[in-house]
């Protein structure tokens, strides 16, 4: 063999042995667009041993917050390499709705490979456990009769508890004042210390304040088998089936069958820890390949429609 | 009582104590370091706090977070870096301290302090948590915008020299927490497209900059370091006089922890606003004020012993509502929930034991910073007197960029660092000093916060904006700023009349 044809050889085996090499092989960064403590961090957090136990090797979490999540979608889908080593959480309205309201958000919603959607949050009407409220219908009542005067605190504009504040007044035909919080956490002590009427929040919060707060409602399409008691929109005649989702998402151009994997590898983590997590007050949920590109699409759509009435 | 001795029971063990130690040991050394603070902290160990039991995971938690407040003024003192935010206060007086050779004097003064605050926090949590909580739930939006304005004021007092410059630099640490994405109605402001600074310009990034990099031009021009006046070797009997100095201020002392205790129990306001009220009013208060910004220990006192309530306070409204009082309690509810642990009155019930035990293991915690604390404080001290200037400076530049990036793991924050550095030093040329920069930053969101979520909690009303001043509790607020912008005049006056009087008679 010439020299040549020996290099050649060489950088065909090479070549071979990177196509047939087992992923993955080593360390995965798995990237959080929140802070530390927050509801996507401790998930992750969850995750991690079962994680790193599936796929056999190190699996570190990074906090790269800023921007409501902005800041570390826009920087995935601008330099992160597509080789399954980094993997960011996405979160569903958000990156529906960033790119919608902004202009420098720096990622479109659906330029990401998803990997899996793994939790549910479904918004949750709360009331505190003293106010005159017993039922939905007597809070749309007195809404009624007093528009603007009852004052729902919620996360954040333009998100899920807003949009569904939104659809609650459409809906009901009643006006209510919206006030948006910093976040879930500064919007319970406004419920407790009697701030504003009541709270559009997420599940867990029904869940972890069960003592203090009662739930007038949730939008779930069914009740939730960790709140029995708390009754749906649907089922008191308003159509509000939304929340928040939670998933994982490669950088675009991974490759089909490194995704392929993640999502195996991710879909058992949820499943390892569904009872903890149910426990917790969120929903676990399968939603992976083509379906889960579908759902980034129907809310997407259902929010766009539900923004544009509002302009 | 029955449930008290039974968590001290559990807690004396010799684990449980070990992991006291180690907690507030490796706590005080991530504080020192400019950039890693208390929440960083807790988060690289919440995941090994899962595979523990929950006491010792929550003993582990706490001691960290005790020993990290306090570490924070160790770079205060020695670098002028607030090692965390709640030690900014702590640059006014212990850095001209550690100028002058009185860096070991400072150091221990500023441990007794911390002593003395995080005991007393651990106390108000173990008697008084259910009042202080339904205390801290009054504070609504309405109120939230008046304390901010209140803290505003303190630029008065804060800006030595002028109070124009004063003024102009709230404005700017004001101007700069605007960039970013609102907090309120989500649209992104300042950010000239480029969408990284989305992401805003975090506190503990610009603090560094202004602060930190300033300080480091200097020294690296003049070629001197700050520490040059300090000799090593300890002055006997330093620890017992500095010791019976700290304690001779009862007043002073009182003052400050009752500071420490509202700001902490109310949910979104923490160390950092706790220090600069309770050096404000220290030097309102004081009989030497003329001191202040030259070393005076009364201030740093003050800053040092009520950040360090606003550890057990601000798990106040945490263990009781579920509500975390600061960033870093968001990290302890979240190793709560994970074993299985609800905030609310079952804690201090079916849960007592474990409770209380948490709390007594802070109590524990803040009694081991004292030797901790003068020995490693002593240690750290002896490096960076050691250290010559040449050496100094690149390694605490070294830190500022590891720490600036380490928050957010981003590189956008370093360069925003060293941009704020470049013009710190610029302002400071002219006479601008960074403390009302500070503040600006920090108050600037919350009052912004605040305001608009009247105004829209306000939308029925014929005028909205009457829901700022509706509640008792915001007219009361809106009398002390009065008092607090009015007061400074009103004896500057008299002053000036007593003078003229005494000429002419």
């Amino acid at each position: 063999m010439t020299l040549l044809q020996r290099t050649l050889a060489i950088v065909l085996v090479a070549l071979m042995g990177v196509a047939f090499a087992q992923f993955p092989e080593r360390t995965i960064d798995y990237v959080i667009s929140f802070n530390a403590g927050g509801e996507s961090d401790i998930t992750a957090r969850l995750q991690q041993p079962h994680l790193e136990e599936i796929l056999g090797v190190n699996v570190t979490i990074t906090n790269r917050a800023g921007g409501g999540g902005a800041v570390a979608w826009s920087e995935s889908q601008r330099s992160m390499r597509p080789d399954g080593y980094s993997v960011i959480g996405v979160n569903l309205p958000h990156i529906a709705t960033q790119p919608m309201e902004r202009t420098d958000t720096g990622y479109e919603t659906e330029n990401f490979e998803f990997i899996t959607w793994f939790q549910f949050t479904p918004n949750a009407l709360l009331v505190r456990d003293d106010s005159p409220f017993q039922t939905l219908d007597e809070l749309i009542a007195y809404a009624k009769e007093n528009p603007g005067s009852v004052t729902i605190g919620g996360s954040g504009s333009n998100t899920a508890n807003h949009i569904a504040t939104l659809q609650l007044e459409q809906l009901a035909g009643i006006d209510l004042t919206y006030v948006p919080f910093t976040g879930t956490g500064p919007t319970v002590p406004a419920l407790l210390g009697g701030h504003v009427s009541a709270l559009m929040s997420y599940s867990p919060m029904a869940v972890l304040q069960s003592d203090q707060v009662r739930t007038l409602a949730i939008a779930s399409a069914e009740r939730l088998s960790f709140l029995p008691d708390a009754p749906t929109f649907v089922e008191q005649g308003i159509e509000i089936v939304s929340g928040a989702h939670r998933g994982v998402a490669a950088p675009p151009g991974t490759p089909a069958e490194i995704v392929e994997a993640l999502t195996e590898a991710f879909e058992e983590a949820t499943r390892r820890i569904a009872e903890e997590q149910e426990e917790m007050g969120f929903a676990i949920i399968y939603v992976s390949g083509d379906e889960a590109l579908e759902l980034v699409r129907e809310v997407t759509e259902e929010y766009a429609a539900i923004l544009e009435t509002l302009q | 009582m029955d449930v008290l001795a039974a968590a001290l029971q559990q807690l004396f063990t010799p684990y449980h104590l070990m992991l006291v130690l180690v907690g507030t040991t490796v706590g005080l050394f991530v504080g020192a370091m400019p950039g890693l603070s208390a929440t960083m902290a807790l988060a690289v160990l919440l995941p090994f706090t899962f595979t523990m039991d929950a006491l010792p995971g929550l003993i582990a938690l706490g001691s960290v977070y005790m020993g990290a407040i306090y570490g924070g003024s160790f770079a205060a003192i020695l670098i002028n870096a607030p090692g965390t935010p709640s030690s900014v206060a702590t640059t006014f007086e212990g850095y001209p301290m550690a100028k002058a050779g009185r860096a070991e004097e400072a150091i221990t003064a500023a441990t007794i302090a911390s002593v003395v605050g995080g005991l007393f926090g651990v106390f108000a949590l173990l008697l008084l948590a259910p009042p202080l909580a339904a205390f801290s739930l009054r504070f609504g939006p309405p109120e939230y915008f008046w304390v901010a304005v209140l803290g505003l004021t303190l630029i008065g007092g804060l800006s030595s020299g002028s109070l124009l410059k004063g003024l102009m630099g709230g404005a700017l640490g004001v101007l700069i927490s605007i960039i970013g994405v609102s907090p309120i109605g989500g649209e992104s402001r300042f950010t000239y497209g480029f969408p990284a600074l989305q992401g805003g310009v975090e506190l503990i990034v610009a603090l560094i900059g202004l602060f930190v990099i300033p300080e480091l031009l200097v020294m690296a021009g003049t070629g001197v370091g700050a520490l040059a006046k300090s000799k090593l070797g300890t002055a006997r009997g330093l620890l017992l006089s500095t010791t019976k100095k700290v304690l001779s201020m009862p007043g002073n002392l009182l003052r400050s922890v009752i500071v420490g205790e509202i700001v902490s129990v109310i949910p979104g306001a923490g160390g950092n606003i706790a220090g600069l009220i309770a050096y404000n009013e220290a030097k309102r208060w004081s009989k030497h004020p003329e001191e202040y910004g030259k070393g005076s220990l009364e201030g740093l006192v003050a800053s040092e012993s009520s950040n360090n309530v606003t550890v057990a306070g601000s798990m106040v409204p945490l263990l009781t509502l579920g509500i975390p009082g600061a960033p870093p309690d968001a990290l302890i509810l979240g190793a709560m929930l994970m074993h299985g642990l609800r905030p609310g009155a079952e804690l201090f019930t079916t849960q007592g034991a474990l409770t209380y035990g948490f709390i007594l293991s802070m109590g524990v915690s803040a009694i081991v910073m004292l030797p901790i604390g003068l020995f490693g404080g002593r240690l750290i001290y002896q490096a960076v007197v050691r250290v010559p200037p040449s050496f100094l400076v690149p390694t605490v530049a070294s830190m500022a960029i590891l720490g600036s990036f380490a928050l957010r793991n981003s590189m956008t924050d370093v360069m925003i660092m060293l941009a704020l550095g470049l013009l710190g030093f610029a302002l400071k040329e002219v006479g601008f000093h960074p403390a009302p920069i500070a503040l600006g930053l920090i108050l600037g969101p919350i009052a912004e916060t605040g305001f608009v979520q009247s105004r829209l909690m306000g939308s029925s009303y014929a005028i909205p904006y009457l829901k700022l001043v509706e509640s008792p509790l915001s007219q009361a607020l809106i009398a002390l700023c009065v008092l607090a912008i009015v007061w400074p005049l009103v004896s500057d006056w008299r002053r000036r009349r007593a003078a003229k009087v005494g000429r002419s008679a």
